[in-house]
């Protein structure tokens, strides 16, 4: 606790960016530009099976013929992705026998970030897959999970000693052909995590895996393909920061999640990447993201749960495909947007079984100049009889200069299921912060009981150090523009 | 404790108190009244630290302290209560839980450590049956959809867990049931002693029955144009204001 209120203090005193430095490791990166060369210089460089080479030029081929998507709510200049680098690796001589063989800057990173990966030091009850620019470089607690047949590791690493499961699921949630960014990841993705809980085992620990872009002009490429077999349960989890560059830096990953009957996935995303300049708005992340789950076995369960604090531009549907019958899934959404953020984030829940479930709890925090979307789709499919699903959108401005969106797509094809869409608007006022203030309550503990009050029925889904973290980014990042 | 010394003050560049000097002393009672817009939640707000209004002259010190220079929250932890004219609803901020949060940033400002939330909880819901409130108001969010005299029964529980030196009552009176002002106004009764003071903002001299006040001051267009004992206020009552307020 007193660990956790010293960062706290930290960061308040200066009120910058925390994650903003950059580590100075000898990488490898690729030269500018894609094309084929560039698709099968990768494969390669992973020593990749063939499927592998064939899924990545099938995804290129398909990405030539794509056009950015001009729909969402959101405007930038368009990005030159022949001025991007494709690849970029910490230096290493051979392949990682053990954590002593990452490269010592590369590890204090992660510990400043917080995250120990050192074997002594290591987070007691969570596995890390630490994923720096596009590369894992180490994942912990692995042992201990393969005793009961989990299997955690980096992507590049499944694809070396389980080539056939990747093979099995890879691209059956998210096709190479889905959408441009997730074809231009499916081409040219170089790392990730891979997560396979195999049947009737409950995972004795949270995982996790931690993203951090470090290299200035790369793009950031990650694929996380998890798989949760019967009777099953894995908690997941996900964070994310990047250091402060004055150009923007695009982040495009493809997260697909599979759960078989009676199984259930529960997916946790705190994002905090660079946003840009507050004033100027130069610089930050594009996050470009296509995150799915399946929900392919009857009775089995997909929840998502993000807090989405940073990057310039947020483009994120983490979604879910109700196959088996009465499968559920769950979104539930903190955004926030502040200085020139953009967001415009929502799901979209496909309900094929019968009996299938979705609720949907978004809330969007806008604040300075920021525009803020909630995105939302409910499609019922005529076989999927009594379906149901709830919708909450709430929106919370703050300061007059924001602005917040909401847009509800509802398709159905079968009369026999029931849709509910509740949406409110609110503000939070000089004149409540005030009431606190004259009954001697901070102004920053004002603003944290406002929020956290508004986004209770999100927090409450998030294991409990990511809820306060999240609560404690969330007042930080709104104390400057209160009032 | 309480010195006012020619006081002017306003919002956006348009004065609204116009030089006001009043002094208040341990175990008094002050009444303020006067006519709608004359500047009485000004005062009130003002005392209690909103930062939409702007000092242009004169000083304020309470219990030697300059008080203008405090922000609102000091003042509160100095001993300063303000019951609001128009109390403020927050979704989402429970009732208890906030005033919890009141009643330990005092504690911590005094050295102490935080209070047990099951102590508190006795403690809260010993407050609240000597103002007759339900215990369903633990579990409502802070003021939100509270009716008027909710609200206002809300305010005097506040002032109960905080306990202040200076109390400023703000139209307390209006929005009350019969009953209810009769039980609030013996709730502030059980408050006070010789060493806290009160200023009663109101229209009406029935909360004046209950609360009986030592002086009481008429505010017209910012300024105090006539002070008197209580009976000033049955004046009032049956004269209105029109022969004491300046024609112009
Ligand atoms: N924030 C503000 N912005 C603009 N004008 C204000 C503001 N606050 C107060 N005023 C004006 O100042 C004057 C005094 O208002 P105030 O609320 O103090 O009156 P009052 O004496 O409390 O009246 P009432 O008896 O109706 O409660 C009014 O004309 C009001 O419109
Ligand atoms: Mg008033």
């Amino acid at each position: 606790m007193s660990d956790e209120q010293n960062s706290v203090s930290d960061l308040l005193e200066d009120n910058q960016y925390k994650y903003g430095f950059t580590t100075d490791v000898e990488s490898d990166t690729f030269a500018k530009g894609l094309n084929e060369d560039v698709v099968r210089a990768i494969s390669k460089k992973k020593n990749e099976p063939e499927f592998m080479l064939n899924f990545r030029l099938k995804a290129y081929a398909k990405w030539k013929t794509m056009k950015e998507p001009a729909w969402p709510n959101v405007h930038y200049p368009s990005i030159d992705f022949q001025d991007i680098s494709y690849y970029s690796a910490p230096k290493k001589k051979k392949v990682l026998e053990s954590l002593d063989e990452v490269d010592p800057e590369v590890m204090r990173t992660f510990e400043k970030l917080g995250i120990p990966l050192d074997e002594q030091k290591k987070l007691a009850n969570v596995a890390v897959d630490a994923v720096f620019d596009s590369v894992s470089v180490a994942t912990t607690h692995k042992k201990k999970l393969m005793e009961q047949g989990i299997i955690f590791c980096p992507i590049s690493e499944a694809l070396q000693d389980y080539p056939e499961l990747v093979e099995e699921y890879l691209g059956t949630v998210v096709p190479v052909g889905d959408n441009y960014y997730a074809a231009l990841n499916s081409a040219v993705f170089t790392d990730g995590s891979f997560v396979y809980i195999p049947p009737d085992t409950i995972s004795p620990m949270e995982i996790s895996t931690y993203f951090r872009i470090n290299t200035e002009e790369t793009g950031q490429f990650e694929r996380t393909l998890i798989i949760c077999a019967e009777n099953s349960y894995v908690s997941y989890l996900e964070g994310c920061t990047a250091p402060q560059f004055d150009t923007n830096q695009l982040h495009a990953a493809v997260v697909e999640l599979v759960t078989m009957d009676n199984a259930e996935i529960k997916y946790s995303t705190v994002q905090n990447w660079y946003a840009g300049d507050k004033e100027t708005g130069k610089g930050g992340i594009y996050n470009f993201v296509t995150k799915r789950g399946k929900c392919a076995g009857e009775n089995s369960k997909i929840s998502w749960t993000q807090v989405e604090t940073g990057s310039a531009i947020t483009w994120k549907y983490p979604s879910c495909i109700l196959q088996g019958d009465n499968s559920s899934g769950e979104f539930y959404s903190v955004a926030l947007t502040n200085g020139h953020m953009q967001a415009d984030t929502g799901t979209k829940m496909i309900h094929i079984g019968k009996n299938t479930r979705s609720s949907i709890i978004s809330k969007g925090i806008s604040a300075d100049q920021s525009s803020n979307s909630y995105r939302g789709q409910v499609k019922i499919g005529k076989n999927a009889t009594n379906a149901r699903n709830y919708s909450q959108c709430d929106s919370m401005l703050v300061g007059d200069k924001s602005s917040a969106h909401t847009f509800p797509y509802i398709e159905t094809a079968n009369s026999s299921v029931q849709v509910e869409h509740e949406a409110a608007t609110s503000k939070i006022s000089e004149d409540q912060l005030f009431y606190f203030e004259s009954r001697g309550i901070s102004r920053e503990n004002a603003i944290e009981a406002v929020i956290s009050g508004f986004c209770k029925d999100v927090f409450k889904q998030l294991p409990m150090e990511f809820a306060v973290e999240a609560q404690k980014l969330l007042t930080l990042k709104l104390e400057d523009s209160v009032g | 404790m309480l010195e006012i010394k020619d006081l002017h003050a306003g919002v956006d560049g348009s004065e609204i108190i116009k030089g006001i000097s009043l002094s208040v002393n341990k175990g008094e009672i002050h009444a303020i009244m006067g006519p709608n817009g004359s500047g009485k939640s000004t005062l009130a707000k003002i005392l209690s630290g909103h930062p939409a209004y702007e000092t242009t002259a004169g000083k304020v010190t309470f219990d030697a302290k300059d008080l203008l220079e405090m922000d609102a929250e000091e003042r509160s932890i100095a001993g300063v209560f303000m019951g609001f004219q128009y109390p403020v609803e927050v979704p989402g901020v429970n009732n208890a839980e906030f005033l919890r949060m009141a009643h330990n940033a005092r504690r911590v400002s005094a050295g102490e450590e935080e209070i047990d939330p099951l102590d508190f909880d006795e403690l809260l819901s010993e407050k609240m049956k000597t103002l007759g409130m339900e215990k369903k108001y633990k579990e409502r969010n802070l003021n939100d959809g509270f009716s008027g005299g909710e609200k206002k029964k809300n305010e005097i529980l506040q002032m109960a867990i905080l306990e202040p030196k200076l109390a400023i009552l703000d139209e307390t009176d209006s929005g009350l049931d019969i009953d209810a002002l009769r039980i609030v106004s013996e709730g502030v009764n059980k408050l006070r002693n010789n060493n806290n003071a009160l200023i009663l903002i109101t229209h009406y001299q029935r909360l004046l029955d209950y609360i009986k006040p030592d002086f009481v001051h008429v505010l017209s267009k910012g300024k105090i144009i006539k002070s008197g004992d209580k009976s000033l206020a049955l004046e009032l009552e049956s004269q209105g204001y029109d022969w004491i307020t300046p024609v112009n």
